[in-house]
């Protein structure tokens, strides 16, 4: 905070009251109440609940296909997250270091970052679409019969392409970013230890990095988590039938579609819990091994 | 040598990412017969004017109450209404956080830094329940205010006054200004880039929602461009050729505002995404 500061009784709280407004009866309430009904069940006629103690989250964990749908949701992070930061930081090590028409490549690589999830699903899936998609007709050379929509691991392959698609164009952003921070003095005293490119990167630029790749780690797990909504929904088009799906569809399939209040929100907040404990846990652990410069 | 080998790699990735764009435009110049025997298109159509025509100005859905034109107008609001309710919510509150002594401040700043770990995403259920108890369903307000309810704003302007020189108040103070003038005259003004670069990542987002406005808007004349790829898609199920070259109109449609603002903007985005996020 700062040195000089004003005094005044009244005005910081006039400041702070749009926000707090905001964050107590959009945040607090509905979090407060999630916790709360999620230890009742909810009447279908809507008359009153009833007190079922921690049934709803016993009924959720081991009742029917959660506990493969959090499988198949850690998958998806882990795959989503290396593919798309490796890819990311590839593309930006590439555009650091080249000279000509960098700010083309920069241009034409973020783009992507606008644009909607849903609407990447909706093109996504037209490419893998088995009347009209050209991936479907590739694949079909190798033996390989994709139904997206119909077969598990297709569906699976799908989401997860246009999800690492979706996300490649943010990792690069910070990727280069971080990359263009290093100084230079840095970099020359480098060259001059050490002539291996690839062991300068390894040893040098890549540690440089990790503030960067620690917060992208994050970042990367709550977008594979909760961004990829849009995607999911596009890709299996409201069938969740057979189709794969993370935690987060299933909150809103079991609560808006199946109409089951408590369930959904136990789910609810299982989520937050596991959200809350991931995020203390990067920090207390992932951090220490981060080389801030 | 290298050199070129660094360059294959970074066409190969603009195709990849620019790519199915581009194809997705051109496949929407086409008719929807001609896209389902023949598969997506490299080559342009001449049904351009006659695909946009029909999506931005033929009322569609149920009712007949929605076009492309008014979810753009929609989409608009939303992003415009979201950015600007974000950076004067989270402006003031920063102001109050760095600027005052006051005794529940650091209350205040835990109530808020709460709110990053839990996206909305968590809580829709009974996010939706309060909506319908306050009566916000398909309203502009319902679609707008809880959406702001995340600190991430508030964190990047507190970032950005914490690093503002000491003796800016310190000059103001002996010149007599008080808190409300030195916020007006100076901060807001010193801001100026900040603020510019926040309303670009902030519209990109507000523009970019889906499954909030999919739960708040059940009337159609509510819905944005993003909501409406959710409608294609619920006529797509039952139909036998789709309408595809509609369905990619929309969904460029729906990225183009947001993009070219990226695209235009793009040292402040940069800039406002690299800096709030931290």
């Amino acid at each position: 905070m700062k040195r000089v500061q004003f005094n005044n009784r009244f005005l910081p709280y006039l400041f702070l009251l749009p926000q707090m407004a905001v964050i107590v009866i959009f945040f607090y309430w509905p979090s407060i109440q999630a916790i709360q009904s999620s230890f009742y069940i909810e009447d279908p006629f809507g008359f009153g609940s009833t007190f079922v103690g921690l049934r709803n989250y016993h009924d959720a964990l081991f009742g029917g296909d959660y506990l493969n749908i959090a499988v198949f949701t850690v998958w998806f992070t882990i795959v989503v997250t290396v593919l798309s930061l490796s890819i990311g930081l590839l593309l930006a090590v590439k555009a650091d270091a080249i000279l000509r028409g960098a700010s083309a490549y920069k241009t034409a690589l973020i783009a992507v970052y606008a644009v909607a999830p849903p609407a990447a699903g909706l093109i996504g899936s037209m490419f893998f679409d088995q009347h009209i998609g050209p991936f479907v007709k590739l694949v079909s050379y190798f033996g390989w019969d994709m139904k997206v929509g119909v077969n598990y691991y297709d569906t699976a392959f799908a989401m997860i392409f246009i999800s690492v698609w979706k996300q490649i164009p943010y990792n690069f952003i910070f990727c280069l970013s971080g990359l263009q921070g290093i100084p230079v003095s840095v970099r020359e005293a480098a060259t001059i230890d050490c002539r291996s490119g690839f062991r300068r990167f390894w040893t040098v630029i890549l540690p440089l990095l990790s503030p960067t790749a620690f917060f992208l780690l994050i970042i990367n797990m709550t977008y594979s988590l909760f961004d990829t909504f849009g995607i999911v929904d596009t890709v299996v088009k409201d069938k969740a039938a057979n189709n794969p799906v993370t935690l987060v569809y299933k909150i809103y399939l079991d609560g808006f579609r199946g109409n089951d209040l408590g369930g959904s929100s136990a789910q609810s907040v299982i989520l937050m819990i596991v959200v809350f404990v991931l995020t203390i846990f990067q920090f207390r652990f992932l951090e220490r091994r981060v080389h801030y410069g | 040598m290298k050199k070129v080998f660094d360059h294959l790699i970074l066409l190969f990735g603009v195709f990849l990412m620019i790519g199915p764009i581009v194809v997705a435009f051109i496949t929407s110049t086409h008719e929807p017969t001609e896209i389902y025997s023949k598969g997506l298109m490299i080559t342009w159509g001449d049904h351009f004017y006659d695909t946009y025509h029909k999506v931005l100005l033929e009322s569609g859905g149920f009712t007949g109450k929605v076009t492309g034109l008014s979810e753009l107008r929609n989409s608009f609001i939303l992003g415009i209404g979201f950015a600007v309710g974000k950076i004067v919510l989270s402006m003031l509150a920063a102001y109050a956080i760095v600027y005052f002594r006051f005794r529940m401040g650091v209350i205040f700043f835990w109530m808020i830094f709460t709110t990053l770990l839990l996206p909305l995403e968590v809580r829709i259920l009974p996010s939706y329940a309060v909506m319908t108890k306050l009566g916000l369903v398909d309203t502009y307000t319902g679609l707008i205010v809880p959406l702001l309810a995340s600190a991430t704003g508030t964190f990047y302007f507190r970032q950005f006054f914490r690093s503002v020189p000491e003796e800016l108040l310190e000059a103001a103070r002996i010149d007599g200004a008080g808190p409300l003038k030195f916020f007006i005259d100076i901060l807001v003004p010193l801001s100026r880039n900040m603020i510019a670069a926040m309303f670009i990542v902030m519209f990109v987002y507000g523009w970019n929602q889906y499954l909030w406005p999919m739960l708040m808007t059940t009337d159609e004349s509510f819905f944005t461009l993003v909501r409406g790829i959710k409608q294609i898609l619920l006529v797509w199920v039952g139909s036998q050729i789709p309408d595809y070259n509609q369905a990619f109109a929309l969904a460029i449609l729906a990225m183009l505002p947001p993009v070219l603002i990226v695209v235009i903007f793009q040292s402040w985005f940069i800039k406002g995404l690299t800096e709030s996020d931290k």
